[in-house]
């Protein structure tokens, strides 16, 4: 009976955002598989509100949302700490995680998920200004955190990944390296990082979602009478 | 030692998110200075301070400014340690607290804009949808509060009071507005028992906007929003 479960899929960042975390703390933790699709009993269970992943399981109790989440491993697993001391610092650490999660990672989303058109074209400008306040926060940096990996780096870590998959999928660039130099260098040095290397979905998992993901959306707006 | 932990908040006074902090400075008794700002004519402070957003609330502290109402209230109750907590101390019940304040916000707050936008069919809809929230929260604070709900002292208001009093505080004025029942104690009598025990407490009914401006602002966005879709 393992004392720490994670319940999540292979192919979500923000279940792979838990899985850094608990590794870069040597937590150790039982992985538990399931279908979201089917609404597998065990997320009934264990995320009866929401039904996703990922959910964790300490001592049998439940937390849900991966921030929430985040933010109890920090608090329970006191060694390699995530976010820093200082009360000013943690705060721009939980604000640009937030930042990236609503503006760079949806507005990824919006953008590539829309066929081409106006709409899909301003998608892509508010996406690329969001992208370059991250760029601004990673500059002259190794990691958000500084040297060490920290909080915002497992935040913002799984999105440059996703974004390349999006990319691919929706027909858009967003993260070019030319005009994010910095957010470039740190998300290839990031994904080198074994711990992180080891729980990355692969790619054309990714890939496929987004693909069928798009073409699902697009068709719907093809299909009015 | 003026400068010294001189606090300022840029806000707006029909904006939950800077009631949220408001009253959790007037709770811990931190004195803070108000700015209102006009949302129509944004002042150069308040875009120098949130590039981002450009929005309300910001806090400045020692000329440090911060954004977002849930990242300033950890904030508040991470430097400001005298005065009650905001946050429990066991992990587990932080969790609790994070999780529900986010499902407050994001479930309920979100989606009431809708229930005052519309009418006919699509208010029906949109005020199912609150009602179902209404009973999974109902539900998921027993958890919060095993033994119910009678009394909460000043010193007991934490994070989720806050933000359930931001929402939902003025929550007999939106009943005046829409002709209906939202917080009815025999459907959610823990939520209706929760929310009465919260505005016994002066400063918490003092956070709330004044009925009568509430209850004008809130007809004039239905009668706006009605009049436009039936153009």
């Amino acid at each position: 009976m393992a004392e720490v479960k994670l319940i999540a899929t292979t192919d979500s960042l923000f279940c792979a955002r838990i899985e850094w975390a608990l590794k870069l703390k040597g937590v150790e933790y039982e992985f538990i598989e399931v279908d979201i699709r089917n609404k597998s009993p065990l997320l009934l269970k264990y995320n009866p509100v929401h039904k996703k992943v990922p959910v964790l399981v300490h001592h049998g109790k439940p937390i849900a949302e991966s921030l929430v989440i985040l933010e109890y491993i920090e608090e329970t697993w006191k060694n390699n700490p995530l976010l820093p001391e200082d009360p000013y610092e943690r705060s721009m650490a939980r604000f640009w995680a937030q930042f990236a999660g609503d503006k760079c990672l949806w507005g990824a989303w919006e953008a590539a998920k829309l066929a081409e058109g106006e709409g899909k074209v301003k998608a892509i400008e508010s996406t690329q200004e969001s992208l370059a306040f991250l760029e601004k926060q990673i500059e002259g940096k190794k990691y958000f955190g500084g040297e060490q990996i920290g909080f915002l780096d497992l935040a913002v870590g799984g999105i440059p990944h996703s974004l390349s998959a999006m990319e691919e999928a929706g027909g858009v660039k967003l993260l070019d390296a030319e005009r994010f130099p910095s957010l470039h260098k740190w998300a290839q040095n990031f994904i080198e990082v074994p711990v992180i290397k080891e729980c990355i979905p692969p790619r054309e998992q990714l890939l496929n979602y987004f693909n069928t993901s798009i073409s699902y959306i697009r068709s719907l707006s093809v299909a009015k009478p | 030692m003026a400068e010294e932990n001189k606090v300022k908040l840029l806000g707006f006074w029909n904006s939950p998110y800077v009631r949220r902090v408001e009253l959790a400075l007037k709770l811990k008794g931190i004195p803070y200075e108000y700015v209102e700002e006009d949302l129509k004519n944004k002042s150069s402070l308040l875009l120098k301070y949130n590039p981002v957003y450009k929005k309300v609330p910001v806090l400045v502290h020692n000329g440090k400014p911060l954004a977002e109402s849930h990242v300033i209230l950890e904030y508040i109750d991470e430097t400001w340690k005298n005065g009650p907590p905001l946050l429990p101390q066991d992990p587990y019940k932080r969790a609790q607290i994070r999780f529900w304040a986010s499902f407050v916000h994001q479930q309920l707050f979100e989606t009431m804009p809708l229930v005052f936008k519309s009418d006919g069919e699509a208010q029906e809809k949109a005020l199912k949808e609150v009602f179902e929230k209404l009973s999974v929260l109902e539900e998921g604070i027993k958890n919060i509060f095993p033994g119910g709900i009678q009394i909460i002292e000043h010193e007991n208001v934490g994070l989720l009071d806050i933000v359930m009093i931001s929402v939902f505080g003025p929550y007999k004025v939106y009943e005046e507005v829409l002709g209906l029942k939202l917080i009815d104690p025999e459907k959610t009598p823990l939520l209706f028992s929760w929310l009465t025990a919260l505005l016994e407490i002066p400063v918490v009914k003092d956070s709330l906007p004044p009925h009568e401006k509430l209850v004008g602002f809130l007809k004039f966005i239905r009668q706006d929003a009605l009049n436009s879709t039936s153009a």
